[in-house]
């Protein structure tokens, strides 16, 4: 499907842009990555990816003081999402909530698979993402920051996970899913992924896709986390003035 | 067929080269390719690939010297904060052998001690010793963090960094391979051994940084004051020490200061040391 792209203003072109922000189907927002930004925290970056702005802080390897999650043969990795209150427009209330803890799971789950936990036994690694702005793919955004911050922490993995969303809004299959076409869309496909293998990390989906529409969401979310990777790479070469 | 330069910086997931190289440390194997697992520089010898690690944590080695805090009191032994993933235990047998005293006297929370690892188990517990030259508690001076892997480079070939440091701010420096290094000297010249300790750590993985570390010194310094009492008597330990052990790493790290030689008991030479340091610092 090509969606002719043209500069027309959304207020009065309806046909002609197919996206609310005149993105072509297969464009990602703009995005900047940071490693290295916090002073105390053992790893860190910074990303922005649209209206998205989020931090991400890594601690450790270090020592486990909950001796029932202590792993006598890996280390065990935290990851705790939070959203701040003033990253909506209707103020958050403070706290984990139902969808935070969800989302600090799934963000350990996506990390686990590329970092060499068991050089580490009866350690952890505790990663916390914090959301300062949100503008919908705020679980990718945070993914893709962790990793960053774990690479950046010196931790040894085996790649660099990336994650991106694809999804359905207004009929198109499109990348990168902003908050109107998320909560208005018809569908909403995250994935996280290992770039060099092509290792599905991550695969979640809210809403409805036929089979030849998840087919070409899977392979612009996969594009589009290639993209994404890119960005990554530099960001830590960045740090160290290559 | 090789991906990459020596020197360069890669990043975890880069594909360094074929199967003809071994996989050295930072680094793994897949698929008959060799892939760094590390923010860092290759690393090439011969037909070994390795990834030298730009930041990392200290994993406490049998016979290391490290720089440790007291955490906490228990009935027969001290825990210590050594800047690692594991915590690590000072037997209180083995300072007072058979005798029983009240460990609290010795040595309370909060105290700053440099040891050496005596024992890593398979579970992890890191038990340390006191027993060697140099060891024990140290009384005043600062404290300065850096990652363990540029301990080679703050120490430098046969202690060449370190000496410089040492020499021309009249401090003395104690570093630990875990990272942690102890300045004492007067106040001002702490402060400037801390900026240049802290920006070898930002620079180590550049090259001429000795140069740039000369030129710090004597820009922060102004001048050369030449008044030193302690030095010289410092430097030679080093020398003596330098050349020993601890060098199962590459070439240049072998680490250094008032540690190693544990053959005499200078149990009694400690406290001689430490008195003298402290009446400087009443001066």
């Amino acid at each position: 499907m090509i969606i002719i792209i043209t500069n027309t203003n959304l207020n009065t072109g309806t046909e002609a842009s197919a996206r609310a922000d005149n993105r072509a189907f297969d464009e990602l927002r703009n995005l900047k990555i940071e490693a290295g930004i916090l002073e105390r925290a053992d790893g860190s970056a910074y990303l922005e990816i649209g209206g998205n702005k989020v931090l991400a802080a890594v601690y450790g390897p270090r020592e486990l003081f909950v001796r029932r999650l202590m792993q006598p043969n890996r280390a065990v990795l935290r990851c705790k999402y939070n959203m701040a209150p003033f990253s909506v427009d209707d103020r958050k209330r403070p706290g984990p909530d139902r969808r935070s803890v969800e989302i600090s799971k799934i963000t350990s789950d996506a990390l686990s698979p590329a970092v060499f936990l068991e050089k580490f036994p009866r350690s952890t690694i505790d990663v916390y993402i914090e959301v300062l702005e949100a503008e919908g793919g705020t679980r990718c955004a945070g993914i893709t920051a962790a990793s960053v911050a774990l690479a950046d922490a010196g931790i040894p993995m085996r790649d660099m996970v990336v994650a991106c969303a694809a999804g359905k809004s207004d009929g198109n299959v499109v990348l990168d899913l902003s908050e109107v076409e998320d909560k208005e869309g018809e569908a909403d496909l995250p994935i996280a992924l290992m770039p060099r293998t092509g290792e599905i990390t991550l695969l979640q989906m809210d809403g409805h896709l036929t089979e030849e529409e998840f087919q070409k969401a899977l392979d612009l979310a996969i594009g589009g986390c290639k993209k994404i990777s890119e960005e990554q790479k530099k960001a830590i070469k960045n740090r160290y003035g290559d | 067929m090789i991906f990459v330069e020596d020197k360069e910086i890669v990043i975890p997931g880069d594909i360094l080269s074929d199967e003809e190289y071994h996989s050295g440390r930072g680094t793994f194997k897949e698929n008959d390719k060799v892939c760094s697992s590390l923010v860092g520089l290759v690393a090439i010898r011969d037909k070994k690939i390795s990834v030298i690690p730009l930041q990392s944590k200290y994993i406490p080695k049998r016979g290391d010297v490290v720089i440790g805090e007291v955490t906490d009191i228990r009935f027969s032994m001290w825990n210590l904060d050594i800047n690692s993933p594991y915590s690590g235990f000072l037997p209180a047998s083995d300072v007072f052998g058979k005798e029983k005293r009240e460990l609290n006297r010795t040595f309370d929370v909060g105290d700053v001690l440099f040891l050496r690892v005596v024992d890593v188990d398979e579970v992890k517990k890191v038990k340390l010793g006191l027993k060697g030259r140099g060891l024990g508690k140290f009384r005043g001076g600062i404290l300065i963090n850096i990652t363990p892997t540029k301990v080679p480079r703050l120490i430098g070939k046969k202690g060449s960094m370190i000496n410089m440091i040492k020499d021309e701010t009249h401090c003395e420096v104690i570093v630990g391979q875990n990272g942690v290094v102890w300045v004492k000297g007067e106040p001002a010249m702490e402060r400037v051994a801390e900026k240049v300790i802290n920006m070898i750590e930002d620079q180590a993985h550049t090259s001429g940084l000795t140069d740039r570390v000369r030129d710090m010194l004597a820009k922060l310094l102004g001048r050369e004051p030449q008044e030193s009492e302690i030095e010289p008597e410092i430097s030679d330990e080093v020398e003596e020490s330098g050349e020993l052990e601890i060098s199962d790493e590459s070439d240049e790290s072998d680490e250094s200061d008032e540690s190693d030689e544990s053959d005499e008991s200078d149990e009694s030479e400690e406290p001689e040391e430490k008195k003298e340091s402290k009446e400087d610092e009443m001066d």
